[in-house]
């Protein structure tokens, strides 16, 4: 098991023609994604990766059964990429893109929860999503994986592949990686991902990667001390960026007195996760606190 | 991207939200007689345009009440640097003042329309108690504040306008206004794709109107590409020169106080090597998120800004190879760091797809460049290369 992707998922891309999304499909192919086609209005009935592609994703939906894509269209077309993919019954939707203007994610984000609310969007500004051996969704490097007993969500790329690269060193690896992103409005968030995991019989425990800005670790913990029982642990990045600042991702901002680290590292400690401080060892305490449980 | 009082004025003014009629000057001679917003109580309020809050307290909000008195003032806030709580020390120059009519008020609100993360929805904040810091007011009044809701489907309703209107306590004139001027407010946050937009204070004059005394609007950076105009407008003198500089090369980058400059791929992984650095017993001079693709061209503009810093004592560079390949970004480093003559200690930490190969690459380059593999030892050499270096003052 997993969540959200397996061998059984059959993956587009749309901008599927473009240098991202060629290069990153050639990559999905590569690491033995199930991937059936792509999406570039205007290019339908060309072939491409030896894929068939196509003018819009409903057609490519009729024609491939396709039930997941992965999103590199440019900013501006982004939200429209999105909803076009929902409305054609794609079930999972990872949107690669960086740089969506937020009303637009408020729009998109509205449209989905009246209209289309089973489906799974993951992102934007974000990595992806990959369970190891089945199926990779995104630009993270398919080689650092494992499959195995750990979930990671992170609202951070690179930090994922941090946590990803120490439970693989380590022999625990993982079952499912999320990337959330780093925008302040996006789709799956922690809870969704946590209460996915909860169900997982192959996750046995959640390393969960949070960053200065907005309240969802606060959430995210409230929502573990409440009903999630596997072992998490959490480290949170920024705790030494300055008030005020963007750093980098367009969500890793603390305002108004609220978002710094330590808030978020006292509410997930407060809720029994295993904080740890230093990024380089997240794969470390998680194998020490399966050891001793198991023992 | 932030905008200035006046324009954001100039902007709120275009949706109907009522404002004094001003003047923007860059030098006292263009305070001409004929030229000043009229005041009928010969009183005028002369504001210093800098991207800061706590504008007053730092002496930057004068009253003049004549013509005279007015360029007097100009003169003296005219090139001034003003530091606020909110500048830093360095504070922010003084190019532009906003000259408008003092008003007779009779009471201050707080007025703002942001984007709510949680609820992901605009929302509406506002309170009877304005003229203060929203922060002071919810600390002092957390009662006496209101927030509503916005559903993008239909936007902001008549009802929720109304509502809002009697709980600030308005009556007659200002109670009828209120409605338009929200949706006013409304209007200009989703057509020029606002972040926030904070009145404070939304007054209440003596004849009992509503009036905007100050404004602020900043604009979200995503949406340059469809708010040109807006965006010709920056002004990048209120901006650290760094992060300006950055920007144009694609970097992202933040002045911090530190010795120790990071060059990093991802801003989660820089964030995280800053707690590293910080947590090593050093201080980090910067964040710099150098993206995804590291390219030598990058890499080499991200070296100059980082030793356009003279605090700068060593530098920690750390690099997730992801999809690049390893080696090829150490070839990156390599050819960057001869381009700008790289002689600070540097420690690199490479980890991805060819990372032996590439770490092989560093350290047989001749260059001051120590290869680490573990993130935590990188950090820790390069906060006790920091420690020697100003021992020796070899930085030179």
């Amino acid at each position: 098991m997993s969540i959200l992707v397996n061998q059984q998922t059959r993956v587009i891309c749309q901008g599927f023609t473009g240098k991202q999304g060629t290069f990153h499909s050639e990559q999905a192919i590569a690491y033995g994604t199930n991937f059936v086609g792509g999406v570039t209005p205007g290019k339908g009935g060309q072939s491409h990766l030896d894929r068939p592609v196509f003018d819009n994703v409903h057609d490519a939906v009729q024609q491939t059964a396709a039930t997941a894509s992965m999103i590199y269209v440019p900013a501006p077309f982004a939200a429209d990429a999105i909803l076009e993919a929902a409305d054609a019954g794609i079930e999972v939707i990872a949107c690669i893109t960086e740089g969506i203007p937020v009303l637009d994610m408020l729009n998109v984000k509205a449209v989905l929860a009246s209209d289309y609310p089973d489906v799974r969007l993951i992102g934007p500004n974000c990595p992806g999503l990959i369970t190891p051996g089945e199926c990779k969704i995104g630009i993270m490097p398919g080689a650092i994986h494992l499959a195995g007993r750990i979930g990671i969500v992170s609202r951070s790329g690179t930090l994922t592949y941090e946590a990803v690269a120490q439970t693989t060193a380590v022999g625990l690896g993982q079952s499912t990686c999320v990337g959330i992103g780093g925008d302040p409005i996006h789709g799956m968030d922690f809870i969704d991902c946590l209460t996915l995991f909860a169900d997982d019989p192959q996750t046995e425990a959640v390393i969960m990667v949070g960053e200065i800005g907005g309240a969802a670790e606060e959430e995210a913990a409230h929502f573990i001390k409440e009903q999630f029982n596997k072992p998490v642990v959490a480290y949170i990045a920024g705790a030494t960026a300055p008030t005020g600042k963007r750093m980098g991702h367009a969500g890793a901002v603390i305002a108004g007195g609220r978002g710094s680290a330590e808030d978020k590292f006292r509410a997930l400690k407060a809720a029994g996760v295993h904080i740890v401080r230093d990024p380089t060892t997240m794969g470390r305490t998680m194998a020490e606190l399966l050891g001793s449980k198991n023992a | 991207m932030n905008l200035h009082e006046y324009q954001a004025k100039a902007l709120l003014a275009g949706f109907h939200v009522p404002v004094a009629t001003g003047l923007v000057i860059n030098h006292p001679a263009q305070a001409a007689d004929d030229q000043l917003p009229p005041s009928d109580s010969q009183r005028w309020v002369l504001k210093a345009q800098i991207h800061s809050g706590a504008r007053g307290k730092a002496g930057g909000v004068l009253l003049a009440d004549s013509p005279d008195d007015i360029r007097a003032k100009a003169a003296e806030l005219l090139g001034k640097t003003l530091v606020t709580h909110q500048t830093g020390p360095t504070g922010l120059p003084v190019h532009q003042l906003l000259i408008e009519p003092a008003s007779s008020i009779s009471q201050e609100l707080y007025l703002a329309m942001t984007i709510d993360r949680q609820l992901q929805r605009v929302v509406v904040i506002a309170s009877r108690h304005g003229g203060m810091d929203i922060e002071q007011v919810s600390a002092e009044h957390p009662d006496a504040i209101f927030r509503l809701y916005i559903n993008p489907t239909v936007g902001l309703m008549g009802y929720q306008a109304r509502r809002l209107g009697f709980a600030l306590g308005l009556s007659d004139t200002a109670l009828k206004q209120f409605p338009a001027l929200l949706r006013g407010v409304y209007d200009a946050f989703i057509k020029n794709d606002a972040d926030l937009i904070e009145i404070n204070p939304l007054a209440v004059t003596a004849d009992n109107a509503l009036l905007a005394v100050d404004a602020k609007i900043a604009i979200d950076g995503n949406a340059a590409y469809r708010q040109k105009a807006l965006f010709a407008t920056r002004d990048v003198t209120q901006e650290d020169p760094t992060e300006v500089a950055a920007q144009a090369s694609g970097l992202n980058y933040i002045s911090l106080t530190g010795e120790i400059a990071c060059m990093v791929n991802g801003a989660g992984l820089a964030m995280a090597t800053m707690d590293l650095i910080q947590s090593a017993g050093g201080s980090p001079a910067n964040f710099l998120d150098v993206g995804g693709g590291t390219s030598t061209e990058k890499v080499a503009a991200a070296f100059k800004l980082i030793l356009a810093n003279p605090r700068v004592k060593a530098i920690l560079v750390n690099i997730f190879g992801g999809i690049v390949r390893c080696d090829l970004i150490a070839n990156g480093i390599i050819a960057a760091a001869h381009e700008v003559g790289l002689t600070l200690p540097t420690v690199v930490r490479l980890e991805g797809t060819n990372a032996a190969e590439g770490r092989r690459l560093l350290a047989e380059s001749g260059l001051n460049l120590i290869a680490e593999n573990d993130l935590a030892a990188a950090a820790a050499r390069v906060v006790a290369l920091s420690h020697t270096e100003s021992v020796n003052g070899a930085d030179a």
